[in-house]
C-alpha cells in the first residue's frame, strides 16, 4: 500500500540519505546555507512523515503501507517495511524531534556544520529504517547504521572533557548487546526453518513459529539483554548518564527522545511477541528491574549537581515506568506504556532543549551557578515549568496520562508492583522541583546571571511545538490512542493467546476510562 | 605410452599469468635501468586483465585434466577471480608506493604475477603434489618479496623469519602428505576419499590421524592460525606494505583454499576427527588475535593481528563444514580482500618518502584533512568491524549463521562477542581520525592516480557486496556445488 502511489515509508527512510548527499555538495565554508538547507530537509521530512498519520486506517491491526522485495533470496532476507499503530507515533516523533534539533543546533554547533548536519540526517535514516523494519535483519542493519552517527554526535562535538569516553563507551555497550542479538535472531531463524522448512526473517512470519519453552528463555535474553541497554534499564544503564552529559544539545534530544524508544520498541515489536512464554514467565524479574530503574533513577537524579546529568538519569527512571507499564500486559498499562514514550520524547526532549539554552549562554551547567534565573529570564521560566511540570506528571500535561494509564496497569496486575512505583512519582515531583527551585527561584547569587539574556525567537520557536503537544497530548489524547487501540488489543489477544492468560473482560474505550 | 591428454584451456589464466611474469622479466632487462618502471607495472595489470578473461568462460564449467591432477571447477574459478582482484589492486597501489620505496623494478611485478600462478594452483589442485606445487611457488615468490627493500633492516628480518618459519612449516605439510600417501597409496584428492570409504579400518588409522595434525600445523601456519601465528606481526611489519595487503588478503585466501579443498574432498571421514581440533584453534585464533590487536601502536602490526583474528572467524566456518559454511567462507575471502586491501592503502597513502607514518597515532587529526584517506580508511575499519551495511557484516554473518545452523552455538556466541571486542581497535583508529587535534603535521602526501583508484575498488567493493550480497553470494553458492 502506499499514498498516492509512493511508497512512502521507503522514501521516509532514504530521503534523509538524500537530503545528506545534497549538504556533501554544498560547501563546507556557507555554513548558513547548510543549516538553511537541512532544516528544509528535515521540515520536508516531518510533512511527508504526516500523511502516515492522516491516511492510517485505526480499524484495524494489520500492517499498513506495507512495502516488500527480496533482499537476499538465498537467505530469506527481506526488504520489508510496514507501520502499525505502535510505531506510527513513533516514527512522526522522530521526524518531528529531528526538525527541533536542526533548529536548537543553529548557534550551538560551529565546527564542522557539515559534517555534522550530515551525520544528524543519517541518524534519521537509521531510526526510521529501524521503526519500520518487518524483517529481522534489515531492522538488525538499521540498528547498527544508528550507531555510528550517534557516536561522531557525541565524540566529535560534544562536551571536550569526556566526550571520548562516552562516545566509545556509548558504542560498546550497545554494540555487545546488538551481537547477541544477532545470533538469537540467527537461531530463530533455524529453529523456524528446521520447524516449517520456510526460511524467512519476516518477523510476521516467526511470530507463528513455536519456540520449546528453555530456548525461548535463551532467545528471549538475548533480545532483552540488547533492548536493555537501549532502554536504558537497570544494571545496564551506566553508558546513558556519560553520553547524554556529554553529548551536544541537540544529540542529547534525539537520544533521549528516539534513540532509547528503540530499546522499548525492539521489546513490544520483538522481544515479547517472538517469545510470550519467556516474556510471561520472566515478567517479575523485568518489571522489578523496572521498578529499581524507577526508584533508582529518582534517587540518583535528585543527588545530581549537574544539571544534564539530572535529566539523563530523570530518563532512566522515566523509560522504567514505561517497561513497567509494558509488563503489566493490560490494556491500561501497554496504552500508558506506548504514550509515555512519547511523552518521555516529548518533555525530556524538552528539558534538554532547555537545558542547552541555558549552557549555551553560561557554558557551565552546574544547579550551583545558577539561582534566581527567573527574574532576568521569565520566558525561559515559563517554558522550563511547564516542561518540569509534563515531567513530574501533572494533569493537564501529557506526562500525567501515560504515567496514570501505567500505572492503572501496574496496579491491576500487581499490587505491589503499583504502589512501589507509585512512590517514584512523588520522588519524580521531589527533584525536578527541588532543581526547578534552586535554579530558577531564590536570590540571584552569581552576578554573571544577572546579564543573561532571554529567549530569542529561534529558540522560543524550538519550544512552543513542545509546548503545544505537552497540552494538547495532556488534554486530548484521544487524537493518539485512537491510532494505538487496536493494534495494542490485537498485540495483547495474541500474547494472552499464546500464554494461556485470561482474556480481560471486555474494557471500555480508554478514553471514557480516563473521563470518568 | 600413452601420452595424457593436455587441455591448456583449463590453465588458460595460469599460462596467460606466467607468460606476463616472464615476459615482465625481460622487458625489465632490455629496458635498461634508468626510467620509470611504472610501464612494467602497467603491463603486469594488462595481464591480470587478460587473465581474467580467460577465467570467465570457465564459470560454471567443471572440468578436470592432466591425469586428474588439476581441476577447473566453480571453487577453482572463485578463487581465480578472487586472486586476479588481489592481484589487480596489489599491483596498483604498487606502482605508486614501490617507486616511492626504490623496490619498483622488474622481479618486484613478476614475482607478484607469480605468486598469483602459484596461489591458482594450490585452489585448483585435485591432488596433493599440485597443491604443493602452488603453495612453494607462492610462498618462495612471497619470501623475496617480503624482503624487497633490502636496505632495511626490517624488511629483510621479514623475509628471512617469514623463510625459516615457512619452510618448517611446509616441512610439516610435506610429512602429512606423506602419511597420507602411506595409508592410502594415492596422493589424488578424490582417490583418497575413495580408498578411506572402501577400508573402513582406516578411520583409525594412526598415520591418517597423525597425518591430520601435521596437515594441520602446514596449513595452520600459513593461515596465521594460534599457535601458528608468532612470525605474522612481524613479517607483516617489516615487509613493504603493498606486500604485507597481498599477504594478507592472496596467501591467506589461497592456503584456507587449499585447506577446505584437502580436507572436505580427500578427508571428510575425519570431520568429526578435526571438528574439535579446529574448534579450538577457532577460538583461540580469535580471541588472541583480537586480544593482541588491541595493545598495538603500529597499524601494520595492528592490522596484521587482525588477520589472525579474521582467520579465526574463518576458521568458526570451517568447523560448521555445512554448505552454508562453505559458501560463507568463499565470501568472506572476498569480502576480506577488498577490506584489508582498501586499509593497506590508506597506510599506503599516509606516507612519504622516508616517513611511513605508520604508528597508529599519526592517525590523530586525519579525519578533517584528508577527509578522501579518512572516510575510505573509516568504511574498511568499519567493515573489518563487522558494522553493517558494509561487507564484513554480510559476510560475519554468513560465518556464523553457519555455526549457529551446526548448533556450534557457544562457538557462534563466542565469535560476536569477539567480534564486539574488536569493534575497540577499529574504532580507535577513528576517534583518532576524527575527534583528536593531530600532534604534528603530515604534509606532502601524494595521492597517485593508481593508489586512488584501487581505493575507490575497494570502497566500491566493499559497499556492494554489504548492500548488495545477493549476487556473489549466489556466485559462492555455486561454486561450492562439487567440492564435498
Amino acid at each position: 500500500m502506499s499514498i498516492f502511489g509512493v511508497p512512502i515509508l521507503s522514501l521516509l527512510i532514504f530521503f534523509p540519505l538524500v537530503g545528506a548527499f545534497v549538504l556533501f555538495l554544498i560547501k563546507k565554508e556557507n555554513v548558513g546555507a547548510l543549516r538553511t538547507v537541512a532544516f528544509i530537509i528535515s521540515i520536508v521530512e516531518f510533512i511527508f512523515s504526516l500523511p502516515l498519520f492522516f491516511a492510517f486506517d485505526t480499524t484495524t491491526a494489520a500492517m499498513q503501507f506495507v512495502e516488500s522485495t527480496w533482499w537476499v533470496q538465498a537467505y530469506g532476507i527481506s526488504y520489508k517495511l510496514g507501520i502499525d499503530g505502535i510505531s506510527l507515533l513513533l516514527v512522526l516523533l522522530t521526524t518531528f524531534l529531528t526538525v527541533l534539533c536542526i533548529l536548537c543546533s543553529w548557534s550551538a554547533i560551529t565546527f564542522r556544520v557539515k559534517e555534522y548536519m550530515i551525520s544528524f540526517l543519517f541518524l534519521e535514516t537509521g531510526m526510521i529504517g529501524a521503526l519500520v523494519a518487518l524483517d529481522l535483519i534489515l531492522f538488525y542493519v538499521f540498528w547498527e547504521v544508528m550507531l555510528i552517527p550517534m557516536y561522531l554526535l557525541i565524540g566529535v562535538w560534544g562536551d571536550p572533557k569526556r566526550r571520548i569516553y562516552a562516545a566509545v563507551k556509548f558504542f560498546l555497550f550497545t554494540m555487545a548487546g546488538s551481537v547477541l542479538m544477532l545470533i538469537a535472531i540467527l537461531a530463530l531463524y533455524f529453529i523456524n526453518l528446521k520447524a516449517t522448512g520456510k526460511a524467512t526473517f519476516d518477523v510476521l512470519e516467526l511470530y507463528k513459529a513455536t519456540i520449546p519453552i528453555q530456548t525461548q528463555y535463551w532467545l528471549f535474553g538475548a533480545f532483552a539483554l540488547a533492548f536493555a541497554i537501549k532502554v536504558p534499564m537497570f544494571p545496564f544503564h551506566t553508558w546513558l548518564p556519560d553520553a547524554h552529559t556529554e553529548a551536544p544539545t541537540a544529540g542529547s534530544v534525539i537520544l533521549a527522545g528516539v534513540l532509547l524508544k528503540m530499546g522499548t520498541y525492539g521489546f513490544i515489536r520483538f522481544a515479547i511477541p517472538l517469545f510470550p512464554n519467556a516474556a510471561y514467565d520472566l515478567l517479575p524479574i523485568v518489571s522489578s528491574l523496572a521498578i529499581i530503574g524507577i526508584i533508582y533513577g529518582a534517587l540518583v537524579s535528585m543527588m545530581q549537581a549537574d544539571l544534564k546529568r539530572l535529566v539523563a538519569f530523570s530518563s532512566v527512571s522515566h523509560l522504567g515506568y514505561v517497561m513497567l507499564g509494558m509488563f503489566a500486559f493490560n490494556m491500561q498499562g501497554v496504552e500508558g506504556s506506548l504514550y509515555q514514550m512519547l511523552n518521555h520524547g516529548v518533555s525530556t526532549g524538552s528539558l534538554f532543549l532547555i537545558v542547552g539554552m541555558i549552557y549555551e549562554r553560561r557554558h557551565t551547567r552546574m544547579i550551583s551557578d545558577f539561582g534566581g534565573l527567573s527574574k532576568v529570564m521569565p520566558i525561559y521560566a515559563t517554558f522550563f515549568m511547564i516542561v518540569t511540570l509534563s515531567s513530574i506528571g501533572l494533569p493537564g500535561t501529557n506526562g500525567f496520562v501515560g504515567e496514570f494509564l501505567i500505572l492503572l496497569g501496574a496496579f491491576r496486575s500487581n499490587m505491589l508492583y503499583g504502589v512501589l512505583a507509585t512512590t517514584g512519582v512523588v520522588l519524580g515531583a521531589a527533584y525536578m522541583l527541588w532543581m526547578f527551585q534552586r535554579v530558577m527561584f531564590g536570590v540571584i547569587k552569581k552576578p554573571e546571571n544577572e546579564k543573561l539574556k532571554d529567549l530569542n525567537g529561534r529558540e522560543i520557536a524550538t519550544l512552543v511545538p513542545m509546548v503545544v503537544l505537552i497540552f494538547l497530548m495532556g488534554i486530548y489524547p484521544k487524537l493518539f490512542f485512537n491510532k494505538m487501540d487496536v493494534t495494542v488489543e490485537k498485540f495483547l489477544e495474541d500474547f494472552r493467546g499464546k500464554v494461556g492468560m485470561k482474556a480481560e473482560a471486555p474494557q471500555p474505550k480508554i478514553v471514557a476510562d480516563i473521563r470518568k | 605410452m600413452k601420452v595424457p591428454e593436455i587441455d591448456l584451456s583449463l590453465i588458460a589464466p595460469e599460462i596467460v599469468i606466467a607468460l606476463f611474469g616472464l615476459g615482465v622479466l625481460l622487458i625489465d632487462v632490455f629496458s635498461g635501468k634508468e626510467g620509470s618502471k611504472r610501464g612494467l607495472g602497467y603491463i603486469s595489470l594488462v595481464g591480470i586483465l587478460i587473465a581474467f578473461f580467460f577465467t570467465l568462460p570457465q564459470i560454471g564449467v567443471v572440468k578436470t585434466g592432466y591425469a586428474g591432477m588439476y581441476v577447473s571447477d566453480g571453487y577453482a574459478v572463485f578463487f581465480k577471480i578472487v586472486f586476479e582482484i588481489i592481484a589487480f589492486l596489489t599491483i596498483l597501489i604498487s606502482i605508486g608506493y614501490a617507486e616511492r620505496e626504490g623496490i619498483s623494478c622488474g622481479e618486484y611485478y613478476a614475482l607478484i604475477l607469480f605468486a598469483t600462478l602459484g596461489m591458482m594452483l594450490m585452489t585448483a589442485g585435485a591432488h596433493f603434489l599440485t597443491i604443493f606445487l602452488g603453495l612453494e611457488t607462492m610462498s618462495i615468490s612471497i619470501y623475496v618479496l617480503a624482503g624487497m627493500m633490502r636496505q632495511d633492516r626490517r624488511s629483510v628480518e621479514s623475509a628471512f623469519k617469514y623463510f625459516l618459519l615457512g619452510a618448517f612449516a611446509t616441512g610439516f605439510l610435506l610429512y602429512g602428505i606423506a602419511l597420507v600417501y602411506g595409508a592410502t597409496g594415492s596422493l589424488n584428492l578424490k582417490e583418497v576419499a575413495a580408498f578411506i570409504a572402501s577400508n573402513k579400518h582406516l578411520l583409525r588409522s594412526p598415520m591418517l590421524l597423525m597425518s591430520l595434525v601435521f596437515l594441520t600445523i602446514g596449513f595452520g601456519f600459513k593461515i596465521a592460525s594460534v599457535p601458528f601465528h608468532m612470525w605474522t606481526p612481524d613479517v607483516y611489519e617489516g615487509a613493504p606494505t603493498s606486500i604485507t595487503a597481498f599477504m594478507a588478503t592472496g596467501v591467506k585466501a589461497a592456503s584456507f583454499g587449499a585447506l577446505v579443498r584437502v580436507f572436505f574432498s580427500a578427508l571428510p571421514v575425519f570431520l568429526p576427527d578435526w571438528t574439535s581440533i579446529m574448534w579450538v584453534l577457532a577460538l583461540a585464533t580469535m580471541t588472541v588475535g583480537n586480544i593482541i590487536a588491541i595493545s598495538q601502536t603500529n597499524i601494520k602490526r595492528m592490522l596484521a593481528y587482525s588477520s589472525i583474528a579474521h582467520a579465526g572467524y574463518l576458521l568458526v566456518a570451517f568447523v560448521a563444514g555445512n554448505d552454508l559454511a562453505m559458501s560463507g567462507i568463499l565470501f568472506y575471502l572476498m569480502a576480506y580482500a577488498f577490506m584489508n586491501l582498501g586499509a593497506f592503502t590508506c597506510v599506503i597513502l599516509l606516507g612519504k618518502k622516508g616517513e611511513e607514518n605508520t604508528l597508529i597515532r599519526d592517525y590523530a587529526g586525519i579525519g578533517f584533512k584528508y577527509p578522501l584517506l579518512a572516510v575510505p580508511m573509516t568504511i574498511f575499519l568499519l567493515s573489518m568491524a563487522g558494522i553493517p551495511p558494509l561487507a564484513g557484516f554480510m559476510a560475519k554473518f554468513y560465518v556464523f549463521s553457519a555455526a549457529v545452523k551446526s548448533k556450534f552455538y557457544w562457538l557462534a556466541i563466542l565469535g560476536v562477542l569477539n567480534s564486539a571486542i574488536s569493534v575497540y581497535y577499529y574504532l580507535r583508529v577513528t576517534v583518532l581520525m576524527y575527534f583528536r587535534e593531530s600532534e604534528r603535521e603530515i604534509t606532502g602526501l601524494e595521492f597517485s592516480p593508481a593508489s586512488v583508484f584501487a581505493l575507490i575498488l575497494a570502497v566500491i567493493g566493499t559497499l556492494y557486496m554489504g548492500i548488495f550480497p545477493a549476487n556473489v553470494l549466489s556466485f559462492a553458492q555455486k561454486s561450492i556445488a562439487g567440492l564435498m
